[in-house]
């Protein structure tokens, strides 16, 4: 198969040498006509392969008071169909060897099997299947409200990081669905019923509002061929209109305040900015991501060394911010500060940092940094099959393209310093900004002894 | 793996054999065991090197030095400080990484196989793994984080669990040991000093390397890494642990689920019994979705979002485990329900049906589990530290087919003993 696919490129290199860089083949595209795009990167290295189906449907697309839904649904595609009884998913894709899951964001749903290569036609059946002809049974869904509710306990409810996250992005947008957690409120999961995971699946479970992902030890034109087979039959259906509202610019500071049992208190800033929405015109968002490496990318960047390393004002620190998003776009400074070290001291030297940049930039030599950082995650990804599926999947999620992976790859590498300064000078001024902290409450609910004293 | 790499090869005439692993295995002239996969499909090139540096060794009432020691290794080394060392890796996109857990101490690193790349990256690994420098004030600004992440760890109910359990599981080895800021306290600079000068040496070191190489190149790599190690002595091991009396432990905290543990010290590695206790501990709580647990305890009843069982064979036999969580509420309800899935398990074994589906997932995915040079890495660097048959890895799904329900029963009753089982629940009120 590798020999094909060489011959491959070297007949197009010979019909078109100027074009050898973008009409590199692999990944192989299809659309079936039902809508459902198909998406095929061939790895050969090993005899494995990855299918994964994404969803064009999030947490962002729930409505107030049906929070949660988009994962629920998540929850209860395993749950059968007319022709694979409930469970029964799961074991089938055990016994071919494989391993599933499948994952909700506030963007895209998506469900994954991997396995040995020649298991991957039951894989595309199984999951066509499931694709229209879910069972939404009200015992199922009764049981397993159950564990999603159990999932909230565990991921937010008892992790105080998470809970002020939580928070801290329901105060950070006002009307863009954002605000909502992906897992939902959990009243909203109380009052939650079958016929709404019901409705869920019937408006947005169709072929074109998914695309199909395949990576790994396969022929593209064998995949498409079972694409067809197996999706092809079912109808597309013209999705409804979706007008997410728009958030209203943020005119001044926001603090909120989270008590929780805990040790030690968090911090966490978060500042509007824009994420890629053109990727040949766009420069900001390129610019933050670089700034986002310079500043805590790698053990060398600038919070690990100076906060951590050298001031000691924090015993750890963070920088999230993803330029590839359908909504709007956070950039989240984050730290815990030292013992005997404030939040307020924490917040003035994360400021701090960035008033840095905006005064005197950042240098050529960090910035290559980054770079390198980009170039060489590029290679490593080439070492997971599933990484580069999820890769392609998210890019897709946004409404970007797989193609648009290698541009992006080189608009990051474009990126200079002074671009670096110009975003910290735009974007990171208090009347976007949003700040969270959280206040470490003793587990006894007793008033907590002096720092100094051993709690424990 | 011979033999399934031939069946492979016949199924796909050019692959490029990553699916094969081909160990190489030479002890290096400073006594380091090496083991060496060469793959050329990606330019990447993996290093691990591992001693047994663990925190089994940890000197007794300073539970913390193994991971300090690791943590501080490559924080300033020969003539680079943390900083020259970090900004170095970062320029060349390379990273070391590794860690301390019960056995062992790793310290592993990822480059780019081009020579401008890996040259100055193996540069790097060589200072840290020769001549770390344990700077006195690096020491103390670490010993402080590490107080601070403990405490908050402490204060999370699956850390207490956690720690509750290996606690009550090995009362008197230690592995029950586990690091508290007060043990992490009394800790000095000179104790990790020991611990380094102890541990780290030629004889107590195994090095995997994994990717775009020659054997010629990765005995030059090997010998310019540990070469200039002293040659030392392997460590000698505790006795085995004893096993404990059952009994179970409820400890307060506000969370709104429990966290609740129940096992006891099971096997080691290379035990032949591990077969038999993988493929029945895949019908009772490891496969993934399919397991007894996870359809009585999720399933049926929605207790809880994970539950599941396992075996961790270590050095000396590790733990046998449950774990799940569930609403305060019902944590007894839970509890009582995995502990009669166990027994039931335990009088009854497999029944035919799941000993073909555990034997079909076990021996299906074994492709899955050498898909990627990471993967490989973290399996031929298990076979080399723990000393487990080169062919291993060949024989896996061999082994796993000849099992027969009666050994997992015998084996099961072997090494679950029921009436020595720990049970650790947090965040439960009192009874």
């Amino acid at each position: 198969m590798m020999r094909t696919l060489r011959l491959r490129h070297l007949l197009l290199a010979l019909i078109a040498p100027g074009l050898i860089a973008t009409a590199q083949a692999n990944p192989f595209e299809a659309t079936l006509k039902n809508g459902l795009r198909v998406i095929v990167k061939e790895d050969h290295r090993a005899p494995t392969a990855v299918q994964m189906v994404w969803y064009r449907i999030g947490s962002m697309d729930e409505v107030d008071g049906k929070s949660g839904v988009a994962h629920v649904l998540e929850h209860m595609m395993f749950k059968g169909t007319p022709s694979i009884g409930p469970g029964e998913f799961n074991k089938r894709v055990a016994a071919a060897g494989g391993r599933d899951n499948a994952f909700t964001s506030r963007d895209y749903t998506a469900y994954f099997q991997q396995v040995p290569k020649e298991k991957l036609e039951e894989m595309m059946s199984l999951e066509a299947d499931r694709m229209r002809h879910l069972n939404v049974d009200p015992k199922e869904f009764a049981q397993e409200i159950k564990v999603v509710m159990e999932e909230r306990r565990m991921r937010t409810d008892d992790n105080p990081q998470a809970k002020l996250f939580e928070q801290a992005n329901a105060i950070a947008f006002e009307a863009h669905p954002y605000r909502r957690p992906i897992i939902g409120w959990m009243s909203d999961l109380e009052h939650m019923t079958a016929a709404d995971a019901r409705e869920w699946y019937d408006r947005w479970y169709v072929p074109n509002n998914a695309y199909l992902v395949v990576v790994g030890d396969v022929d593209h034109d064998a995949v498409f061929k079972l694409a067809e087979k197996y999706y092809g039959p079912l109808e597309g259906r013209a999705s409804p209109p979706r007008t997410p509202p728009a958030e209203p610019p943020q005119e001044g500071i926001r603090r909120l305040v989270v008590k929780a049992p805990a040790e030690l208190p968090i911090l966490t800033m978060g500042y509007k900015v824009p994420v890629i929405r053109d990727v040949a015109k766009d420069v900001d968002p390129f610019a933050l991501e670089m700034l986002a490496a310079v500043l805590d990318g790698h053990e060398a960047a600038r919070f690990g060394k100076r906060l951590i390393r050298e001031q000691k004002i924090a015993v750890s620190t963070g920088v999230d911010y993803d330029s590839n998003a359908r909504g709007p776009g956070l950039f989240y400074l984050q730290g815990t500060p030292s013992e005997g070290r404030t939040v307020a001291e924490l917040e003035a030297a994360l400021r701090g940092e960035i008033a840095r940049i905006q005064k005197e930039g950042v240098n050529e030599t960090e910035l290559k940094r980054a770079k390198a950082q980009v170039v060489a995650a590029q290679v490593y990804k080439l070492d997971s099959m599933f990484a580069q599926a999820m890769e392609i999947g998210q890019m897709e999620s946004s409404g970007l393209s797989y193609k648009d992976i290698d541009p992006i790859i080189e608009r990051l590498q474009q990126v200079t310093a002074d671009q670096v300064q110009a975003v910290a000078k735009k974007y990171f001024g208090d009347d976007t900004l949003t700040v969270g902290v959280l206040d470490p409450q003793p587990l006894d609910g007793k008033p907590r002894r002096p720092a100094a004293a051993p709690r424990h | 793996m011979k033999k399934i790499l031939f069946a492979l090869a016949a199924l796909v005439a050019c692959q490029v054999a990553l699916a094969g692993v081909n160990i190489q295995h030479w002890v290096s002239p400073s006594g380091a065991r090496v083991y060496f996969v060469e793959s050329s499909a990606l330019p990447i090139l993996d290093v691990q090197v591992d001693f047994a540096a663990g925190s089994m060794f940890d000197p007794a009432g300073k539970s913390g030095v193994a991971s300090l020691t690791r943590s501080i290794l490559d924080l300033g080394a020969g003539n680079l400080d943390e900083n020259a060392i970090a900004d170095r890796l970062a320029d060349i996109g390379a990273h070391l990484g590794g860690g301390a857990d019960t056995d062992r101490a790793s310290v592993s690193l990822r480059t780019l196989s081009a020579p401008d790349k890996r040259e100055p990256a193996l540069d790097i690994l060589r200072s840290v793994l020769t001549a770390p420098r344990f700077d006195a004030a690096i020491f103390q600004r670490e010993k402080t984080r590490t107080i601070a992440s403990l405490k908050e760890a402490l204060t999370r109910p699956d850390t207490i669990a956690g720690k509750a359990f290996w606690e009550a599981a090995y009362p008197a080895h230690p592995y029950g040991r586990q690091s508290e800021p007060a043990t992490v306290a009394k800790i000095g600079r000179d104790d990790l000093l020991n611990f380094y000068r102890t541990y780290y040496n030629a004889k107590n070191a195994t090095v995997t390397l994994v990717g775009s190489l020659s054997r010629a190149e990765a005995e030059k790599v090997v010998e310019s890494l540990v070469g200039k190690l002293p040659k030392g002595e392997a460590p000698n091991l505790p006795a085995d642990p004893q096993l404990p009396k059952g009994e179970t432990r409820r400890i307060a905290h506000p969370a709104a689920q429990s966290h609740i543990y129940v096992g006891l010290p099971a096997i080691r590695r290379g035990d032949p019994d591990f077969f038999p206790l993988i493929v029945g501990n895949y019908s009772l709580g490891g496969g993934g979705f399919v397991s007894r647990l996870m359809k009585e305890v999720r399933d049926k009843r929605g207790y809880a979002y994970s539950v599941y069982s396992y075996f961790a064979p270590l050095k000396q036999p590790g733990p046998f485990q449950i774990g799940l969580q569930t609403k305060r509420s019902q944590a007894d309800e839970a509890l009582k329900v995995s502990r009669s899935i166990l027994e039931g398990f335990l009088k009854e074994g497999l029944s035919p049906e799941e000993l073909e589906a555990a034997k079909a997932n076990l021996i299906g995915s074994f492709p899955l589990r050498l898909d990627s040079n990471k993967k490989i890495l973290e399996n031929v660097a298990n076979i080399g530290f723990y000393g487990l048959p080169l062919d291993y890895l060949d024989r896996y799904q061999d082994r796993v087919r000849a099992v027969t329900a009666e050994e997992v029963r015998q084996a099961f009753a072997r090494h679950v003993r029921t009436d020595h089982l720990v049970t650790v629940m947090v965040a439960v009120d009192k009874p």
